[in-house]
């Protein structure tokens, strides 16, 4: 209970820094929103009108009030260049974005995790060797170059899956899947990686330590100990990179869905930037950061479940 | 004294590191009987825990064995996997040293127990729940069923160290080797644990190998001595006869070196010669040590082999 008590206030705290932060940043940078959506051919007069309309010319701090206030109450405020509110331009993206987010995970533990326990198994032998620099590779490849590899191979040469766009979930699962597939495989790969390395150094790790070896003098045999014991011992530090990798997922997705043209809130987020449409920044970046805070406080209640020494 | 159980026989263990082998063990030769309790002292590095490893076959990968161990006249060199899984726990187990760590920290005691039985017996859930809940009893836990459910953590080092033994008995093992078993806990848990691991041994009419560095341990629980150094035994005997009557000159320096409160004031004799590092090692060479116009004398005084067999200088 103190437990979630605690969370609760570190959730709200650091909502609130991050609305201050992103509100003020924004705000700050160079570029006009009245520029960006009229037109640089505006005349004074026009840019006047608009600001007014919007509220622009108030002081900064009165229209953070304004806007806190508001996405308290459940208003995010109106898009200033589609003339919507936000929670309507982000509709149709949302499923998108999470969609991707989701795939790209899964692929990350569904191929990081047993190739993680295959290298360590195998660790010394020469394929265990060529496996750990691959990973190594994975690691340092960024992910919209791997998008566009993916694209050439797999899409342009091969032509199973589509170059860009997609299908909507409603429509076809395998088209969404198809559409889906290459984006998430492109944000996952150096995920994978990252497991992978992470893992196999733990299950390295716990192997040497002493309850190993008693599980070895009770008869139990190389499988077992490594199911039965190491590697529930194992996955703790993996866990803490799972959380790292749920924002580096979100982070990647931004520039994935602008190289595979897929219609995501990364996607909005850019175009939004480009026309300084600060009440549609303000809350994709907060509502990325609640997925993020989301993410890690999942990854604290899965340890509190896996170790029973921090359940106090 | 009952029938021989444990023989073993010109025993050498050595270590391959890159293309040289260093020899770890030389010519052990020693046997338990039933009903004994054997206990091995040495300095750090003098081969116990080795000695240990190669009857239970957990050495490291990269040694090589020679020689024959003989369980009841079964030869345990070059088992191989499918038996020797079968034979731990059921003919010989081991007790750490280490109680914090040598349970896995995230199940619970009573699962850490209960386990082996699921991997040698076809007990049902609830015998083996029985079973485990009796032999914690028998190693002196209270509260069982509630201790049962607990994590190690939660733990006292003398109670963590009696799963570690109730582990160890379960299956009722002929042999149960005890490497430094109260080290790690303070004396009064100490004298509960020795006491424990004595009436076990009487009561399962079974044999312990009982590794220690503590004169004081091994005088209180065993009947016969083994005397290492450098991977050889320099002498072993009934405990009487090594305590008062001890033939090598290096057993004197480390009877010597036990503290008595009859020499109070006294600066604290220890053996003026360190045990040599592995890959300081040559074969046939024992006792290792690398003579200098320093400890040319003391070593000739504690290693009377130094001078006879001539070693090199």
């Amino acid at each position: 209970m103190k437990f979630l008590l605690k969370k609760f206030f570190s959730f709200i705290a650091t909502i609130f820094i991050v609305s201050l932060t992103i509100f003020f940043i924004f705000n700050v940078l160079p570029g006009n929103p009245a520029h960006a959506i009229l037109g640089i051919d505006a005349d004074n007069q026009q840019i006047k009108l608009f600001e007014e309309d919007l509220g622009l010319d108030k002081p900064l701090h009165l229209r953070y009030i304004d806007w806190i206030t508001g996405v308290a109450q459940g208003d995010l405020g109106e898009s200033y260049k589609y003339r919507q509110p936000v929670e309507d331009v982000m509709q149709d993206r949302i499923p998108v974005s999470f969609s991707l987010a989701i795939i790209a995970l899964l692929l990350t533990v569904v191929i990081g995790v047993p190739l993680g326990i295959l290298i360590a198994r195998t660790d010394g032998k020469w394929y265990s060797t060529v496996l750990s620099m691959i990973t190594q590779l994975g690691i340092s490849t960024p992910s919209f170059w791997l998008g566009f590899i993916l694209i050439l191979i797999f899409a342009v040469k091969l032509g199973l899956f589509p170059t860009y766009g997609f299908v909507p979930w409603s429509e076809s699962f395998f088209g969404a899947l198809r559409s889906y597939f290459l984006p998430a495989l492109a944000i996952a790969i150096s995920n994978i990686a990252i497991v992978i390395r992470y893992l196999r150094n733990s299950i390295l790790d716990q192997s040497k330590q002493d309850y190993v070896r008693t599980a070895k003098v009770k008869g139990l045999g190389t499988s077992e100990i490594m199911y039965g014991h190491v590697l529930k011992n194992a996955f703790l530090p993996v866990l803490t990179i799972l959380g790292l990798i749920t924002a580096d997922t979100l982070g990647g997705s931004i520039i994935i869905e602008n190289v595979f043209a897929l219609p995501g809130l990364g996607n909005l987020l850019v175009a939004s930037i480009e026309s300084r449409d600060f009440p549609l920044i303000q809350s994709l970046i907060l509502i990325i950061s609640l997925i993020i805070i989301v993410a890690n406080f999942i990854v604290d209640l899965l340890y509190r479940v896996i170790d029973p020494r921090i359940r106090i | 004294m009952g029938n021989s159980l444990l023989e073993v026989n010109n025993l050498d263990v050595s270590f391959k590191i890159g293309k040289k082998t260093y020899p770890a063990l030389e010519d052990i030769t020693f046997k338990i009987n039933e009903n004994t309790i054997v206990g091995v002292v040495g300095e750090s590095g003098s081969g116990k825990s080795l000695t240990a490893q190669s009857i239970l076959g957990i050495l490291p990968t990269n040694t090589e064995v020679e020689g024959s161990i003989k369980l009841e006249n079964d030869e345990l060199i070059n088992k191989s996997m499918k038996d020797w899984k079968k034979l731990r726990s059921n003919e010989v187990s081991l007790i750490f040293q280490e109680p914090m760590t040598s349970l896995n920290p995230l199940m619970k005691v009573g699962k850490q127990i209960s386990e082996i039985l699921k991997k040698h017996t076809n007990d049902s859930k609830e015998q083996r729940y029985k079973k485990t809940i009796k032999i914690m009893n028998e190693v002196g836990l209270k509260r069982s069923e509630n201790l049962y459910h607990s994590y190690p953590h939660e733990l006292s080092g003398g109670m963590r160290q009696r799963i570690v033994i109730a582990m160890a008995i379960i299956n009722n093992p002929k042999l149960i080797i005890a490497d430094e078993p109260t080290t790690a806990l303070d004396v009064t848990i100490q004298a509960q644990i020795l006491n424990l691991l004595k009436s076990i041994v009487k009561k399962r009419n079974g044999a312990m190998l009982f590794i220690s560095h503590d004169w004081g341990v091994i005088s209180q629980v065993c009947d016969y001595v083994l005397v290492m150094y450098a991977g050889q035994i320099v002498e072993q005997g009934l405990i009487e006869n090594l305590l008062n009557n001890p033939q090598h000159p290096y057993t004197r320096g480390l009877i010597k070196a036990i503290p008595d409160f009859r020499k109070r004031g006294e600066a604290l004799y220890s053996i003026p010669l360190r045990v040599p590092a592995l890959t300081e090692r040559n074969k046939g060479e024992w006792p290792y040590i690398k003579i200098t116009k320093e400890n040319a004398q003391c070593a000739a005084e504690i290693f009377p082999e130094i001078t006879k067999e001539g070693t090199k200088e």
